[in-house]
């Protein structure tokens, strides 16, 4: 049943009637969640998802090409803001300015690449903060795009369909998100892929087998930003306003927890560590409303601590978790599940 | 030219404190190649400890800089131990992200415990009455920052060039393996370099937070630079790495004085770019070739 013959049946999506299967039953669920769900908890699915093509993009060049960035909240802010900005400015229809954030911002990523040829380890990690801290103050202190006070997002519109509900914005940014992933897992499996994944295993290796180190490394940033960049655009409408504020060094570092907790180097693990990171993010905001740890919680805090300084667990219990998948499980979820997988393979014997 | 030479002035000032914290990165960076991404948080943390002796306990200000200096020492300490030292080989990419998770921990608590607010730190000088030297208004702030940044640096390096300790930090920087034959307790010395880089950013806490104001965010920008400082002047120097700072914080004040004030926080990314493409190593440092 593995046995491969050919070499389409490796690079192919589905490998096996299995595979096939389970991919088609996710779709019908993704088709069917939303008319189950509140209306919060599609607003919470919504960010999943939005967040999800984030990871998945950032993984493309952490996980894969092997490249520290600190700075995606830059490109983020960059989608964002050139949706915004071509839609309300410009009168562009939605579906091209989500387009054009995505190039825009892949623009951006190829002119961050090219210092980054030279630069590794720390030294990229502080030259990508740079250039995310960087858009964010030039953004807030720029009036054409609002400033501090941030902008409006106008409405998601293709054609005749305006997405106002929950529901509708789901449909969009579901299809966008699904569209984003399998393009992402069929592009590893490409000559591109592989190239990326050789120069993360050895650059110089790497380029001694004809690898054009120059060209995959800029155009791993590009496709990062560009994914990076259509997450930032869709937010801004999920959203209905951006400030440059929200832009800051912490969402790049949540963004990097996201495909650190869910593994490096895998699309699923950067989908499960965005749900992950996303969901407890915004579950914990309003922990003292839980149900047991909630009241204790709020009585510790009253007593060591601030009240109003609670939501800041948050923060916390992300930082330990980053910490603690370093220390005890370095391939994050996907090593979780890959694990669990290999416990169960031969069951029931 | 007043203008100018006030410039240079407060360059310098905020210089002094980027080159702590850079210095407080090298120590560290040195030592266990690991970017401490979480120095700013320990320092702001240190800071509000300070601050709360003060405010809450009536201690006093010398007070309670020396019980500041005790509990950095011993965070930093206690970092190492519970989140690197656990860590088996974790790559550039799993130190980052250690120290990533180290900064968030440090930033939730800072906020939890303290909230949002903006406090004023006090200190015993003025941020306004000072000497004059020919037409050079140096206030009392900045001239205790100068010379306390100045004093923390011949220290270290009276420190790494005359004491046993510092000596066995400068083996185990050199090569780990070799130290550990000779008999030097790697894994205590590097416990202690991060204690020791700990007490180092919280000074340069203490003396930012008069300038700006104590809340959990303020060290976001400083920490920046500072990195950034020490980039410009080459990581793997002390000397190099202070030096950089130095130059960093008369740059960015004479941007802010000649060209645009908005702006002023964006040049020092600027130039860290601009560096990092022409001399990656640094400004002072001799250029290292990278092994396979």
């Amino acid at each position: 049943m593995d046995m491969k013959r050919d070499y389409y049946e490796d690079i192919q999506l589905c490998k096996t009637r299995t595979a096939l299967v389970l991919t088609i039953a996710l779709f019908c669920c993704l088709m069917i969640i939303p008319f189950l769900l509140g209306d919060y908890n599609i607003y919470v699915v919504n960010l999943i998802a939005i967040h999800a093509i984030v990871a998945i993009g950032l993984n493309i060049l952490v996980g894969y090409t092997g490249q520290i960035s600190l700075g995606h909240a830059g490109f983020f802010a960059i989608g964002a803001y050139t949706s915004v900005l071509l839609m309300v400015k410009g009168g562009v229809p939605f579906p091209v300015a989500l387009l054009a954030a995505g190039f825009v911002s892949a623009g951006f990523g190829f002119l961050l690449g090219l210092p980054s040829l030279r630069l590794e380890g720390p030294y990229l990690a502080i030259a990508t903060l740079g250039f995310g801290m960087a858009v964010t103050q030039i953004i807030s202190h720029w009036d054409f795009a609002g400033g501090h006070m941030g902008l409006a997002a106008p409405k998601m519109s293709i054609g005749p369909f305006v997405a106002d509900t929950g529901l509708e914005q789901y449909a969009i940014i579901m299809s966008v998100a699904a569209i984003m992933t399998i393009a992402a897992i069929n592009l590893m499996k490409t000559r591109v892929g592989r190239a990326l994944v050789a120069i993360r295993d050895s650059e110089i290796a790497a380029e001694a087998m004809g690898v054009n180190v120059l060209k995959y490394k800029t155009l791993a940033f590009a496709i990062s930003a560009f994914y990076t960049g259509v997450g930032g655009a869709l937010m801004a409408f999920a959203l209905a306003h951006i400030s440059a504020g929200s832009f800051n060094l912490i969402l790049s570092i949540t963004f990097l927890a996201m495909i650190v907790v869910g593994g490096l180097g895998s699309i699923m693990g950067s989908i499960l560590g965005a749900a992950l990171l996303t969901y407890l993010q915004i579950k914990l905001q309003v922990i003292q409303e839980a149900p047991i740890v909630g009241p204790i919680l709020l009585d510790i805090s009253k007593r060591f601590f601030t009240a109003e300084g609670l939501p800041n667990i948050q923060s916390i219990i992300v930082g330990g978790i980053m910490i603690g998948i370093v220390i005890f499980e370095p391939l994050g979820m996907r090593g979780i599940y890959l694990r669990f997988k290999r416990y169960w393979r031969m069951w029931p014997f | 030219m007043n203008f100018f030479m006030d410039l240079i002035v407060g360059g310098l000032a905020i210089g002094a404190c980027y080159a702590l914290i850079a210095l407080a990165m090298v120590i560290i960076y040195k030592t266990s190649e690991v970017p401490n991404f979480a120095q700013g948080e320990m320092a702001m943390l240190a800071t509000f400890v300070a601050y709360t002796m003060m405010a809450n306990y009536g201690a006093g200000f010398w007070t309670s800089v020396i019980i500041t200096m005790v509990f950095a020492f011993a965070l930093g300490a206690l970092l190492e131990i519970c989140f690197l030292r656990p860590a088996e080989d974790p790559g550039v990419l799993g130190a980052i992200v250690i120290t990533l998770g180290a900064e968030m921990i440090l930033y939730g608590i800072a906020g939890w415990k303290w909230g949002a607010n903006q406090n004023p730190f006090p200190v015993p000088f003025s941020e306004y009455s000072g000497v004059t030297i020919s037409g050079v208004v140096i206030t009392e702030i900045n001239f205790w920052t100068l010379t306390v940044s100045l004093v923390v640096m011949l220290i270290l390096f009276l420190f790494f060039r005359f004491t046993k300790l510092g000596t066995a930090m400068k083996a185990v920087q050199q090569n780990p393996f070799a130290a550990k034959a000779m008999g030097i307790p790697t894994r205590r010395i590097l416990t202690f370099t991060w204690g020791l880089s700990s007490m180092t950013g919280a000074i340069a806490g203490m003396l930012i937070a008069p300038i700006a104001t104590l809340d959990p965010n303020m060290m976001f920008d400083p920490m920046l630079k500072g990195f950034a400082g020490g980039v410009l002047g080459g990581l793997t120097s002390l000397p190099g790495a202070a030096a950089g700072a130095y130059l960093l914080g008369i740059i960015e004040n004479l941007f802010g004085g000649y060209v645009s004030l908005e702006f002023k926080s964006v040049v020092a990314f600027g130039v860290i770019v601009l560096i990092l493409c022409l001399k990656p190593s640094g400004l002072f440092v001799k250029h290292y070739e990278r092994k396979v």
